[in-house]
């Protein structure tokens, strides 16, 4: 059948079951759009690119299939780059589709001409520039193919315009694609394994630190199984939050810079750490030199690359956490570690009394309260993404997740503007859910235009803005590395009330805890986006803190006797 | 200890960049880099030339392998073989020096392939010590210019590099577990 360039991208995107695409029209992808008319893909109009390229990641995060963004080449594709790189670093699967100039104007500085797969080339799995119309349709397969599998990633696809208005005789191929140098389908060596077997057999005082791989490969109750048989404490990192569900006893919490102290001390006097699809990162680790020096390692992960990068390990094991544990699981004996846990249980007493849920109610309003009441007022259920900064790690420490992909944030590129739209995507994907988006003041003016996308698309999400007038986590390093000379980050924001009102949506003001069950109750009874803004305790800060560096047991703790009057480093 | 990687990579536009944009990326030193087609059509051979004691070969290899284009990865450092590099060296040629210099080439076993009234250009073929003597032994009588190719390398025997076509992606896998000669954590892998 005769197909244009640009409806075989439709119909090759319809075969790989996209339902919706993000994106941005603009004069090189306008064959594109033309032809999407006659497709049954809903498309949404973000007001940037940078928008549409965290919607497809939220909705890749929330779905657990590939998302698409689309932009134009030049200035389109060039706003994409905070969205790509951000998918890469959380593995992501997202599949970017730019327009690109005529082709035989590349390489002569033409109108909205950027060398787009040069830019992305370090921030993409893999990207391509297609010139010639034959190859429109596998090219895009394999870009599904290699953005879903293995350790997933962004794939760029520059498609030159000339190549979208072409037409060819075509048919859709589904024969198997044919990568020699691409693998995917790696599994651990029978001998690794058995190595592993026995050193979890000789272990007293073993952590499961668990990542972002536990929800990629689906291996949550493959992780409860292990962590039940061999009676092992659990502790997640940022990305792995809700791989084991928050109120499993076996469930220590988040570990790392903001991690609960008992979490941290577990992982530095444990004698064998099990890494389940987590990367070592140096927000996790602190010094490398003094991490975890009795413990032995075992590294889970698919992608080799990973392996003895950070942490050198001594059983490194490469493949599937899901198919790995599964093999693990035949060989792995009950073990009773009751010592172990108690131990953990009586410094988890010790800490309880710095936690600010025990601190007498002072009258002030503090986001970690706010967050735990939306947890509790949403019955644990909500969907939520986060921004990056302070709400982010209170969302962490005080949203008990108890359900798998319930949280979406940006972990490794830590990148503000991330929560609203990446909340627009979710909720795409998953419509059913009760999505909210927990910002801060300063991230959420970074893609607030975004709200007219929701506005646009009658999409319901809550967007809970966490206001302490300041960039929160900034101000906090500055207050305790910086002797608080508070530079560039204080904010005067604009009347979110009367924003959210702009847009023909409802905004809600909450300046007492007294206030947020009403707030959270009333952005669930309304059919339209909820914009709340909370306005909390303005130099309030998160604890624990590892300082960027430090050991990971060397944490800034939150003072006992009063939580703001104090300053955190008397307590060092 | 230099490391002697032989890097079969697809024959698409782009790959070098990938390969060397990889390099830069994760501060990889190439002390040398060589590309051309290959018996195989699609197929281009890289040789890489990297110093082991500042870049962890088994880190490069399995950055190298995250490439999609990259086939195959192997560390010919230990296994007996072939190297080679070429230069052709523009020397001064006055009619005093030229048997001398006819002389010396002829000890290197090089070849004069240019004559002019006043010069020659030489080319030299051998590993890299070879020509690095040659060039001393030139160098005072006058060095116009030079270039070299960079190494190129071939284990000896009659054994290929496991050929890829035939069973896809495994033989690349068995490659990636020969990292285990230069890992202390005796990590390994199999498809």
């Amino acid at each position: 059948m005769k197909r244009t360039g640009a409806q075989i991208v439709w119909e090759t995107l319809l075969r790989e079951g996209t339902e919706v695409v993000f994106g941005y029209p603009g004069g090189a992808n306008l064959p594109l759009y033309d032809a999407l008319l006659d497709y049954p893909i809903r498309h949404v109009l973000t007001r940037h690119e940078q928008g549409a390229a965290h919607m497809a990641d939220g909705y890749a995060r929330a779905s657990g299939r590939v998302g698409v963004a689309v932009a134009t080449s030049g200035p389109g594709a060039t706003n994409l780059v905070t969205g790509i790189a951000t998918a890469i670093m959380d593995s992501s699967p997202v599949v970017f589709i730019t327009g690109q100039v005529v082709s035989r104007f590349i390489g002569y500085d033409a109108f909205q001409e950027t060398d787009v797969t040069g830019i992305t080339l370090p921030i993409t799995k893999h990207n391509y520039l297609v010139t010639d119309v034959h190859e429109v349709g596998y090219t895009l397969r394999e870009a599904f193919y290699i953005a879903r599998t293995g350790r997933p990633g962004p794939v760029l696809v520059d498609i030159a315009k000339d190549a979208q208005q072409a037409s060819i005789e075509w048919e859709y191929d589904d024969s198997p694609i044919r990568l020699p140098g691409y693998r995917p389908d790696l599994r651990p060596v029978p001998k690794e394994l058995q190595k592993a077997v026995e050193l979890i057999r000789a272990a007293k005082r073993p952590v499961i630190l668990a990542g972002h791989g536990v929800l990629l490969s689906g291996a949550m109750a493959e992780l409860q199984e292990f962590a039940q048989r061999t009676s092992t404490p659990v502790a997640l990192t940022l990305l792995g939050l809700s791989g084991l569900p928050a109120d499993h006893p076996l469930n220590l919490g988040m570990m790392g810079m903001h991690g609960e102290a008992w979490v941290n001390h577990a992982i530095q006097e444990s004698d064998l750490l099990l890494a389940f699809g987590m990367r070592f990162d140096d927000r996790v680790t602190g010094n490398l030199n003094n991490y975890a020096t009795g413990a032995k390692k075992i590294h889970i992960d698919i992608d080799p690359s990973e392996i003895n990068k950070n942490v050198k390990v001594d059983v490194g094991l490469i493949g599937d956490l899901r198919e790995t544990l599964d093999m693990m699981l035949e060989f792995v004996e009950p073990c009773d570690h009751s010592e172990w846990l108690a131990y953990i249980e009586e410094m988890k007493g010790d800490s309880a009394v710095r936690d600010i849920q025990n601190l007498p109610d002072s009258g002030h309003l503090y986001a970690a309260h706010v967050i735990n009441d939306i947890w509790r007022y949403t019955d644990g259920k909500a969907l939520v993404t986060t921004d990056v900064g302070q709400h982010q790690m209170w969302t962490a420490q005080y949203f008990k997740f108890n359900t798998p992909g319930n949280l979406i944030t940006s972990g490794g590129l830590g990148t503000m503007g991330f929560g609203l739209p990446s909340a627009i995507g979710a909720k795409f994907a998953r419509p059913d859910a009760e999505v909210w988006t927990i910002v801060g003041d300063g991230g959420f003016q970074m893609t607030q235009a975004e709200l007219s996308t929701a506005a646009q698309e009658g999409l319901k999400v809550n967007i809970a803005i966490i206001n302490n007038g300041y960039l929160g986590m900034v101000r906090q390093w500055q207050e305790f590395f910086y002797q608080r000379r508070y530079s560039a980050t204080p904010m005067r924001n604009p009347d979110f009330v009367k924003l959210a009102e702009a847009h023909g949506l409802t905004g809600l003001r909450v300046t007492q805890r007294s206030e947020v069950e009403a707030a959270v109750r009333k952005a669930q009874a309304t059919d339209a986006t909820v914009v709340i803004d909370f306005q909390v305790e303005q130099e309030d800060s998160v604890y624990p803190m590892v300082p960027a560096g430090a050991d990971l047991h060397n944490m800034i703790r939150r003072p006992m006797s009063n939580a703001l009057v104090e300053t955190a480093q008397d307590t060092v | 200890m230099q490391h002697t990687l032989v890097v079969l990579v697809e024959d698409k536009p782009g790959v070098l960049n990938r390969v060397a944009s990889l390099f830069r990326r994760r501060a990889f030193n190439i002390e040398s880099l060589t590309v051309g087609h290959t018996d195989q059509r699609g197929v281009s051979r890289m040789t890489i030339v990297v110093d082991g004691e500042e870049t962890s070969v088994a880190r490069l290899t399995a950055h190298l392998y995250k490439l999609v284009n990259v086939i195959q990865v192997h560390d010919l450092t230990t296994i007996p073989s072939v190297s080679r590099d070429l230069a052709m060296i523009k020397i001064n040629a006055p009619s005093e020096n030229r048997t001398h210099i006819m002389q010396t080439v002829d000890v290197f076993r090089a070849h004069i392939v240019d004559v002019s009234n006043n010069s020659f250009i030489i080319e030299v073929t051998g590993d890299g010590e070879k020509i690095n003597g040659f060039v001393d032994v030139l160098r005072p009588l006058g060095i116009i210019e030079m270039v070299r190719t960079g190494v190129v390398t071939m284990a000896r025997g009659a054994s290929p590099l496991p050929d890829f076509s035939t069973n896809g992606h495994r033989p690349a896998v068995n490659a990636i577990m020969q990292l285990n000669q230069y890992e202390q954590g005796g990590i390994e892998w199999q498809a």
